[in-house]
């Protein structure tokens, strides 16, 4: 048991840290990679507490996919050199305490449900699928999320694929003065208006471009 | 040195959404970090998910973090495919720049 505590203080100040980290540091690419650590505590954390899958599922598509993609886009766009630096803003250090009061007023909320959760011991009781902990993690999640669950599944690869083809449309350009091959307009040639026949009275020839 | 509850759990997802908050309050120069903040925020609900999903027995919250997994993957998707465009057409990603809408 002091082992896994000693785990969690450490994973969830990796964490903390940085989280903090990701929204002050001012290159954009440390942001990045702060956010990538912060990845892979949590889900550490998420190995540690039991839901295996759910861990390696968080290593695979935020850290291998989402925190990628953000790499690319701060590659891409340049902002590495754009310093972000809230604190020195000038102009912004009005929503600073704004910003200060409002976060601390939504924390103390946030620990207040927490704390009110420790007197409610009935509402336990209200459990409907339970963990068979003679099956792995993984299966145990495979029995409920096409069973039960298939039909939200099922919405979720559709907002997949909504977001796939919104991603595509957003961000393709039509580029003019490349030639393309256009399969519509070689297909619907027709031989009337590609051929015409000419008489070719003598010593007089024809001009191409007619 | 007490042993981890459910406690302790949620209070960390509680740490880590306001942080996100914070970042998305507090910042002024750049939108990719706003992104960013929110991730922070999904993955505060997710450690509360898969918490509560643990400790009360139910496999059903650890479903839900899957399913908040997928739109967050496509929201970030959608968020930098967006960034991206804006960026071609105005050539500056910057918070204060972004002011077309005058909201």
């Amino acid at each position: 048991m002091l082992a896994h505590s000693l785990f969690f203080y450490f994973f969830s100040l990796i964490a903390i840290v940085s989280a903090i980290m990701v929204t002050v540091s001012k290159n954009t690419v440390h942001s990045v990679f702060f956010l990538i650590l912060d990845f892979i505590s949590i889900s550490s954390l998420f190995i540690m507490i039991g839901a295996e899958f759910l861990g390696m599922i968080m290593l695979i598509v935020y850290v291998g996919a989402v925190a990628i993609l953000f790499l690319f886009v701060v590659m891409m766009v340049n902002v590495a050199q754009q310093k972000n630096q809230w604190f020195s803003a000038k102009g912004s250090s009005k929503h600073i305490p704004v910003g200060i009061i409002v976060s601390v007023i939504i924390f103390f909320e946030l620990i207040i449900v927490i704390g009110g959760w420790k007197y409610k011991p009935d509402l336990v009781t209200a459990m409907s699928l339970n963990i068979d902990k003679d099956i792995s993690n993984t299966h145990s999640i495979g029995y409920v999320l096409y069973t039960d669950y298939v039909h939200i599944f099922q919405l979720s690869g559709m907002i997949l694929l909504v977001a796939m083809i919104g991603a595509i449309v957003l961000t393709f350009r039509h580029r003019t003065g490349v030639k393309r091959q256009s399969y519509f307009s070689q297909i619907s040639r027709e031989r009337s208006d590609s051929i015409e026949i000419l008489e070719v009275q003598s010593n007089k020839g024809v001009k191409a471009d007619d | 040195m007490t042993s981890i509850g459910l406690g302790h759990y949620l209070t960390l997802g509680a740490i880590i959404f306001t942080i996100g908050v914070v970042g998305i309050f507090l910042n002024r120069k750049n939108i990719i970090v706003i992104l960013m903040s929110i991730e922070l925020i999904l993955l505060a609900v997710n450690i509360n998910f898969v918490a509560f999903s643990i400790f009360l027995n139910d496999i059903s919250g650890q479903i839900f973090t899957l399913f908040i997994l997928t739109v967050a993957a496509a929201e970030a998707a959608i968020g930098l495919a967006i960034i991206v465009v804006y960026y071609r057409n105005s050539s500056s990603i910057r918070v204060e720049d972004i002011n077309s809408l005058k909201g």
